[in-house]
């Protein structure tokens, strides 16, 4: 118990706690209806955009924040205007993604070359993301940020459920689907900008995928799959960082992933038990999973 | 290793033999030059199949996987290519055991498992390198890549694994291409679709992981997904649409090259640069074509 509270005595793991809690638990929301929607690519993408955004602002020598979520948005916002119903396709994802990364190693080069005491390690460090390095000003932004992605998340739950379920039916009734994409991405880019900055894109894809896997897995009912996903990747974080405070040597990460990636190894034998006890009815065919009903 | 920006004077002029000539006055070049074409050849055509499977994450993944498998072997002292090639069959595998969405309608759980793959091989990655220390200095070049210091050994080593997928490839190009088209068909016909997809991701996998181990993964990624993109937009003839492929990626590689020998900046972003470009150029005359009215026939799509 002493060790715990030694951890939470230090100003960094303070920050580290709480702006990283409430990424994870926003990651998590918006990663269900990634999941969902089969937009983890997009995430990916999303994630690979803030980077060479965040190193296209330093090489020219704008504040890193404005590149960050400039870049997120719009790459967010042509991907869904590229794709149908504000939905990006797998094809039109991966060529703006090789784009991206092109522009990330120009910007890299851009700035290793023009700024003499830059080192290359800029974009490592981008990359993966340093949670104990968070200063107290970003610390703030990036809760700020998580809380309104998480609250204006839960607003549009039910509409965007309905949308992503059956957009047809929900056009018909006069749900704004293509709006709904577009808001949709636009949360998961700025997501994207603010998890990237604090945690690495690297922990924002897994927190993105893993959490709404496993609770896709235990659960079909979707509300409680949206908040279990919250809860998972939420634990996962702060599990992590324990485990990385308690064995130095583990870079927070790797900690992390490696319970988010449980988590969702865990539920694929507890789903196959819970699934057992109601065979399908004879005549109606095998039970399907949530969205494949068409 | 010799780079563009030490070798000297290289100026773009309008002597355009003399720029060839120029071009390949450095044996570092000529070597450059053979990787990109045997890479632009391997993955334009594995990419035409791999766009059209709609497996573009997957691919991306496995291009991917193959930093964390390399670090993990240097670090336990084996290797690296014991590391690459066990992490991209590892995932390989993975994906070749996931139930396959139809045309990417409805929920699957395919995305999520492949970005925690992703996700989960990185992490792992970032482990190795932190524990091994010193491997670092290499990451920005595996991640992004420069294949402007290649070895000869090198280029043999690219070329022989470059043949041997393109053999794998031909020889199920035909039962692949039907199980693409319409996988309910193909396997009522008796045509192993699921073997086919595991080899397919095999193939596509360990190409990835040997290639991007020289070129970085970002090239040997825009080269998948790029050319074919661009060429199924074209034509939705498969024999014209995977020709195109091939002559777009080896135009774009070629080109991309030359940039990045007059300029001071990384082949990656000369290489995908033009390949957006082809792309947007590809979805904006059938976009403009279809306005006037025209018959448009692609692009090439898979039946739901």
């Amino acid at each position: 118990m002493s060790g715990i509270a030694h951890m939470l005595s230090d100003p960094f793991q303070q920050r580290a706690f709480l702006a990283g809690g409430l990424i994870a638990l926003s990651a998590g929301l918006v990663g269900y209806f990634v999941v969902l929607r089969s937009q983890v690519f997009t995430g990916d993408a999303l994630s690979h955009v803030a980077t060479a955004g965040a190193l296209g602002a330093l090489a020219v020598g704008v504040d890193l924040r404005i590149g960050l979520f400039g870049c997120c948005l719009a790459f967010g916002l042509a991907m869904a205007a590229l794709g149908r119903r504000g939905r990006a396709d797998d094809v039109v994802v991966g060529s703006v993604f090789a784009w991206i990364l092109g522009l990330g190693a120009l910007f890299l080069t851009v700035y290793t070359t023009n700024h003499s005491g830059g080192n290359s390690s800029a974009g490592v460090t981008v990359l993966f993301g340093s949670i104990f390095g968070l200063s107290a000003s970003e610390a703030l932004l990036a809760e700020g940020l998580a809380l309104a992605v998480a609250l204006v998340l839960v607003a549009l739950a039910r509409p965007l459920l309905f949308a992503t379920l059956d957009d047809a039916v929900a056009a018909a009734r006069g749900v704004p689907v293509r709006l709904l994409g577009f808001a949709f991405l636009a949360l998961v880019a700025v997501t994207a900008g603010e998890a990237t900055q604090a945690v690495g894109s690297l922990l924002l894809l897994g927190l993105l995928a893993a959490p709404a896997g496993a609770a896709h897995r235990l659960t079909d009912r979707p509300f409680r799959a949206l908040w279990l996903s919250g809860a998972i990747s939420l634990g996962s974080l702060w599990a992590g960082l324990t485990l990385a405070f308690a064995v130095p040597t583990l870079p927070p990460s790797f900690a992390i992933m490696s319970f988010a990636s449980g988590s969702y190894l865990l539920a694929l034998p507890l789903s196959h038990l819970r699934r057992r006890p109601s065979p399908p009815a004879p005549g109606i065919g095998p039970t399907t999973p949530l969205g494949s009903t068409r | 290793m010799t780079g563009p920006a030490t070798v000297g004077q290289t100026r773009l002029s309008w002597n355009l033999p003399g720029d060839l000539h120029q071009l390949v006055a450095y044996h570092f070049m000529v070597n450059a030059f053979e990787v990109g074409t045997v890479t632009a050849v391997v993955a334009g055509a594995i990419g035409w199949f791999m766009v059209l499977r709609r497996q573009s994450f997957a691919g991306h993944t496995l291009a991917v996987v193959a930093f964390p498998g390399a670090a993990g072997a240097i670090w336990l002292g084996l290797n690296a290519a014991v590391g690459y090639f066990g992490f991209a069959a590892g995932a390989a595998l993975v994906f070749a055991a996931l139930p396959r969405s139809p045309s990417g309608k409805g929920f699957s759980e395919e995305s999520a498992v492949i970005g925690t793959v992703q996700a989960m091989a990185l992490a792992a990655g970032f482990l190795f390198v932190s524990l091994y220390r010193g491997f670092l200095d290499s990451l920005t070049g595996l991640l992004f890549g420069s294949f402007l210091g290649v070895t000869d050994g090198q280029v043999l080593l690219v070329a022989l694994v470059g043949l041997a997928s393109l053999a794998a490839l031909g020889l199920m190009a035909r039962p692949l291409f039907f199980a693409t088209v319409d996988e309910d068909v193909a396997r009522a016909r008796g045509v192993p679709v699921r073997l086919l997809s595991t080899v397919f991701l095999l193939v596509l996998g360990l190409a990835a992981a040997e290639v991007s181990q020289v070129t970085g993964s970002l090239l040997v990624f825009a080269l998948l997904v790029m050319p074919a993109a661009a060429a199924q937009q074209v034509t939705a003839r498969p024999g014209w649409s995977f020709t195109l492929t091939v002559l777009l990626s080896l135009v774009v590689t070629w080109l991309g090259l030359a940039a990045a020998y007059f300029s001071i900046y990384p082949v990656g972003f000369f290489v995908t640069t033009f390949g957006f470009a082809t792309y947007l150029l590809a979805v904006g005359s059938r976009g403009l074509l279809a306005r006037r009215g025209r018959q448009v026939r692609g692009p090439l799509v898979v039946a739901g």
